[in-house]
C-alpha cells in the first residue's frame, strides 16, 4: 500500500507534469518536501511498477491513426499464455489480455489493434490468426468513443 | 498542424521524459532546440489535446486498484441515457460503441473490489441491464501506447 505522501505526490502527479523549468521543484514545494526527495521518489516509482511509464499518453487519432478495433480470440486456456507472447510481439497490437471464460462469451484473449484505415486492422488480425492459428475470431471495430479519461487516484482522501 | 519538430518531440516524450530537475532542457539538447522551446511546445500539443497526459502514467494494479473491462447489450433507444450514467463515475476510463449485439464496452477502475462490484451492481440496477459480461484481466501480455509519428 502506498504511504500518505506517496498519495499525495501521486495526486500531484497525475496532473500533469508542470510545464516549468524544474518541474519537480514545483511539485516538492506543494508537498513541502526537497526537489531530490520528488526526484527519489519517483524513480523509486518507476523500479515498484507503481508509474508504468514515465512520459507522454498521445490521443492516437489526432496522429493518424483512426480505426481501433478490438480482436477477441476463442483460445483454449493451455494455450493462452503463448498465444498471448506470440500475438504481443506484433508491433500493431497496442494491448493483448486474457481475460476469463464467462456463459455466453467464448473469447478469452484479447488484442487492442490500432490502424490507419479498418482494412488494415482486418489484414493484421488474419496475420496473427495465421501465426497462432487461432480461429473462429471476432473484430469489433469502434462506432463511437464515448469516454477516454485519464483515471484519478486517491481522490476522496484529500 | 504537426510540424516536423513536434513529431520529433511526440516521439521522444512517448517512450519517456527524463527524471532530472531540468528535463525540459535536456530534451531541448537532444532535440537541438531550446527549453523555452520544448516548454511551449509541449504546452500547445496538451492545450491541443493532442497530449493526454504528461508525466507519470501509472499503472492502476500496482496502486492496489481493481478494474474490469464490462459488455453490456444496450438497446439503441437507450444507448444515450446509459452512456451518460456509465460515464458519470469517475472510474470509468475507456467507453466505447463497438459493432456487436454487446455494444458498449466500458473499463472501471475501484479502490477495491468491493467497490467495483457496488458500481457495477449500481449501473445494472439503474438501467435494467441485466445482460453484462464482467471480463476482469487474468493476464496482461502487452500495454503498449507508443504510435510512431514518422518524420514527414
Amino acid at each position: 500500500m502506498l504511504t500518505k505522501v506517496e498519495k499525495q505526490l501521486v495526486r500531484e502527479l497525475q496532473e500533469g507534469l508542470p510545464l516549468v523549468s524544474r518541474p519537480f521543484l514545483a511539485i516538492a514545494e506543494k508537498l513541502n518536501i526537497s526537489e531530490e526527495e520528488v526526484l527519489v521518489r519517483v524513480k523509486e516509482f518507476i523500479e515498484r511498477g507503481i508509474i508504468r511509464r514515465f512520459g507522454a499518453a498521445v490521443r492516437h487519432q489526432d496522429i493518424g491513426y483512426v480505426a481501433n478495433a478490438m480482436v477477441v480470440w476463442p483460445v483454449p486456456e493451455e494455450k493462452a499464455r503463448e498465444t498471448g507472447q506470440v500475438m504481443a510481439s506484433f508491433p500493431e497490437v497496442t494491448h493483448c489480455y486474457q481475460r476469463p471464460r464467462v456463459r455466453g462469451w467464448p473469447y478469452t484473449l484479447f488484442t487492442v489493434l490500432h490502424g490507419q484505415k479498418e482494412e488494415q486492422c482486418r489484414e493484421i488480425a488474419a496475420r496473427l490468426s495465421m501465426a497462432t492459428g487461432i480461429t473462429g475470431y471476432r473484430v469489433l471495430f469502434s462506432t463511437a468513443e464515448l469516454k477516454k479519461s485519464s483515471m484519478k487516484y486517491f481522490l476522496e482522501e484529500k | 498542424m504537426l510540424d516536423e519538430m513536434d513529431r520529433r518531440l511526440l516521439n521522444v516524450v512517448q517512450t519517456s521524459l527524463p527524471v532530472v530537475a531540468e528535463p525540459y532542457r535536456e530534451l531541448a539538447g537532444a532535440l537541438d532546440t531550446t527549453e523555452e522551446d520544448i516548454i511551449a511546445r509541449l504546452q500547445r500539443l496538451r492545450q491541443a489535446g493532442i497530449i493526454r497526459q504528461l508525466g507519470a502514467i501509472f499503472d492502476s494494479r500496482q496502486m492496489g486498484y481493481k478494474g474490469t473491462l464490462c459488455a453490456l447489450k444496450v438497446s439503441p433507444e437507450q444507448i444515450g441515457e446509459v452512456a451518460v450514467l456509465v460515464n458519470s463515475f469517475p472510474g470509468v476510463t475507456h467507453n466505447y460503441l463497438r459493432d456487436h449485439e454487446y455494444n458498449m464496452w466500458f473499463t472501471v477502475l475501484a479502490e477495491s473490489q468491493d467497490k467495483l462490484d457496488e458500481i457495477v451492481q449500481e449501473i445494472k440496477g439503474r438501467t435494467g441491464i441485466e445482460d453484462c459480461l464482467l471480463l476482469p484481466a487474468v493476464n496482461v501480455f502487452k500495454i503498449k501506447v507508443n504510435f510512431d509519428l514518422g518524420e514527414e
